[in-house]
């Protein structure tokens, strides 16, 4: 089967690549990447002309909700908002009920995500068994079935002889430990950022400090271990600095921010009238805060963006602000809030926002993608920075309707993922 | 009254409020404060109007200063408290409001140990909503009456020094009274235990000390808080005894204050603890008078979000 996919403006950070440039697909790999190529006998041409072509997005950071809370979320209706979203391949995290701690929970996600298509689904494995951070999960049989990195997410590590031999351990398999970065200890009771409107706002406060705490802990064991270590949704210009300290000295660290942090801050929560759409863990944090993580997708200290999509029903956040769940979805806003708001400003690039958003998250977690040499797996997206969207929460493909961005209008839109050579259709 | 500025539905927070506003609402209370003067304490204002009072908080001294408020303008109400309310029965907040709804309530009086359960109910109900405390976020009628108290032994506010010391971290009290006093030109300072004082206090524009002698040095008006063991202070600081000594408003710490210094509580307050009981009920207090003020802005904030003014105009 062929496809060429001709006239787009083919940007490729895995190749340092960006210019107007036809791809040529041939079952389903990457087979040659020019100028005016043709599709070739009984070859199909799909018309890129005024769009972006690039390596298939990845959002490494996505709570499926699938075995277990179904009614917030699935793998057939997350994956489908991916696709929406323009990803073509998503890292899950292991929270659900029962934990993906267990060979048999990974293969279950694996198999059901094969049986849909419409995006890669890479499990993330629990570190502790129930993710109860007590005891090593079984990551080699996880690793074997499919889990491309470990994580208690939700859950911090808070024991720093676990995280140790987390790390340790996840050498054995060549996997990141992801870190939800939070010290337990400090601002129990917190519902968002403290500062000026938690104050304001007479809401207990979740500190800074408490996630700077973690990440130099952590940072400081990884430079005893070894190994992958990446920070989830980092959120504080301090523990920017401390990851931006690591990789200046040769550790392995990584991180990831998300849209919200990037664009949002505590204000919201006030401007929103306590709305519970701005409530999510790490907590929308200052302005000064927000202007460090602006400057580190500038300057390459961040690896990734990631949405930590978190579906939630609609009647788990239509309660007070302090009971509500923490977390919003992000699959279906990412991309067009990044191309707006990021891109369209001049804050950073266009090829950067893709590296951020393919070659990146590939990188940190070691996964195939964010490529499209010659061979490669034919993963793309493609996406348009000129035509409109509004954020409509009731036309979401994704179960959960819960995001604060809703009604936004944003100029710049996923148009089609393909998956190893295929369009994806949602239909 | 028929040039009323007042549009609102609700009354949320003084957040929302414009200076204004709040020389209106304390203009209006004044006229309803000779009702309760009278040997019949009734006029018909409210009549055929329902008020909720949707207690979701132990209260006494709130919960029947609005009773009272409501009797006296001859509104019909009724109490829902928490014991007896379907919140504790499983039912949601919003199947709460929409239940209220459905009764068609004019006003509903709420209080939640939660912030922002006002803004949420208000947002599901035709029915105004005031707020009568809302976790540690506003009690707007508290400094509404506080403020008809300054005004009546003050007579002003711009310049006006006014310290409120004490648990600043857990009180709705304070946070409603620095954006009132900060909006009528008052100076404000606040004062209590670094592990009582929230982050960024500042950013109300409010002079912010921890000592108590700093506080009270120069004070129009002394404000003291209640020390809220309930709600996490104990953890804040080692006994109430240490705390009496440092934060303590002692006959002798009063010295510092003008000369003519009024002493102030909202209520319920602990003697020995964040007040000796002979300055409580010394010569500058005027805690009670807060008290009797209490009902005349109730009748009024319940009189202007009935629209009845309107209806009169």
């Amino acid at each position: 089967m062929r496809l060429l996919i001709s006239g787009g403006r083919l940007i490729d950070p895995g190749q340092g690549v960006d210019d107007e440039l036809d791809l040529l697909i041939v079952d389903g790999r990457v087979e040659k990447v020019g100028k005016a190529l043709k599709p070739g006998r009984g070859g199909e041409t799909l018309d890129a002309e005024g769009l972006v072509v690039t390596p298939g997005l990845i959002d490494i950071h996505v709570h499926l909700r699938e075995p277990g809370q179904e009614y917030k979320e699935d793998i057939a209706s997350g994956t489908r908002a991916a696709a929406a979203g323009g990803f073509t391949a998503v890292a899950c995290m292991p929270n659900t009920s029962p934990p993906c701690d267990n060979r048999s929970v990974t293969e279950h996600i694996v198999k059901e995500a094969a049986r849909h298509g419409f995006a890669r689904v890479y499990p993330i494995g629990a570190i502790s068994k129930g993710q109860k951070g007590e005891e090593l999960a079984e990551v080699g049989d996880m690793v074997g079935a499919g889990v491309v990195a470990i994580s208690d997410d939700g859950f911090p590590v808070m024991s720093p002889e676990l995280m140790r031999r987390a790390l340790l351990y996840a050498r054995h398999f060549d996997v990141p430990v992801i870190q939800h970065a939070e010290d337990l200890g400090l601002g129990t009771d917190g519902v968002m950022h403290e500062g000026e409107w938690s104050t304001r706002l007479g809401l207990p406060g979740l500190p800074g400090a408490a996630e700077d705490l973690m990440v130099a802990r952590d940072l400081r064991l990884l430079e005893e271990t070894g190994g992958r270590y990446h920070v989830a949704h980092l959120s504080t210009a301090h523990s920017l600095e401390l990851v931006r300290d690591a990789k200046a000295r040769g550790l392995g660290a990584t991180c990831e921010v998300t849209p919200h942090h990037l664009l949002l801050t505590d204000r919201e929560v006030h401007d929103s009238g306590f709305s519970t759409h701005t409530k999510m863990k790490p907590p929308l944090r200052s302005e000064d805060d927000r202007q460090a993580l602006l400057a580190g997708i500038a300057d390459g200290t961040i690896d990734a963006i990631a949405s930590d999509h978190a579906p939630h029903h609609a009647d788990e956040k239509d309660v007070q602000f302090s009971l509500a769940p923490f977390g919003i979805v992000g699959l279906e806003t990412t991309l067009g809030l990044c191309l707006d708001r990021l891109v369209r400003p001049g804050l950073i690039e266009l090829p950067r926002l893709v590296e951020l958003l393919s070659t990146g998250p590939a990188r940190a977690l070691g996964i195939a993608g964010g490529r499209l040499a010659p061979g490669d797996v034919a993963d793309v997206t493609l996406f348009s920075t000129k035509r409109q969207m509004t954020v409509s929460p009731a036309r979401f493909e994704s179960k959960g309707r819960n995001t604060p961005f809703a009604g936004w209008k944003l100029r710049g839109r996923p148009v089609a993922t393909l998956i190893a050579g295929r369009r994806v259709e949602l239909g | 009254m028929t040039d009323s500025p007042w549009t609102r539905k609700d009354l949320l927070g003084i957040a929302d409020l414009s200076a204004e506003e709040i020389e209106h609402v304390l203009d209006t209370a004044e006229s309803f404060r000779e009702v309760s003067d009278r040997p019949i304490k009734k006029v018909p204002t409210l009549r055929g109007r329902t008020v909720v009072n949707l207690f979701f908080e132990a209260s006494t001294r709130t919960r029947s200063s609005f009773e009272i408020a409501e009797k006296r303008l001859s509104a019909d109400s009724i109490n829902f408290a928490a014991k007896s309310s379907g919140l504790l029965k499983g039912e949601s907040l919003v199947d709460t409001a929409l239940n209220l709804q459905a009764m068609a309530p004019d006003l509903i009086v709420i209080r939640h140990g939660h912030p922002g359960v006002p803004h949420m109910l208000a947002r599901r109900v035709e029915a105004g909503v005031i707020n009568a405390g809302d976790g540690a976020h506003e009690h707007p009628t508290q400094a509404l009456l506080d403020a008809l108290t300054i005004r009546q032994h003050k007579k002003r506010f711009e310049g006006l020094k006014v310290s409120i010391v004490g648990d600043i971290e857990h009180s709705r009290v304070v946070r409603s009274n620095v954006l009132l006093l900060g909006k009528l030109g008052a100076e404000v300072t606040v004062a209590g235990p670094r592990t009582l004082m929230p982050v960024d206090m500042e950013s109300y524009g409010v002079r912010v000390v921890h000592s108590i002698e700093e506080a009270v040095r120069g004070a129009d008006v002394v404000m003291m808080l209640r020390v809220q063991l309930e709600r996490g202070a104990r953890m804040a600081f080692p006994s109430t005894r240490e705390y009496f000594r440092l934060f303590g408003l002692t006959r002798e710490r009063l010295k510092a204050a003008k000369r003519d210094v009024i002493i102030m509580h909202p209520g319920p307050m602990n003697r020995g603890v964040e007040i000796a009981s002979d300055v409580a009920e010394g010569r500058y207090s005027v805690i009670l008078e807060q008290v009797a003020n209490g009902v005349a802005i109730r009748m009024a904030v319940l009189y202007l979000l009935s629209g009845v003014h309107q209806e009169i105009g």
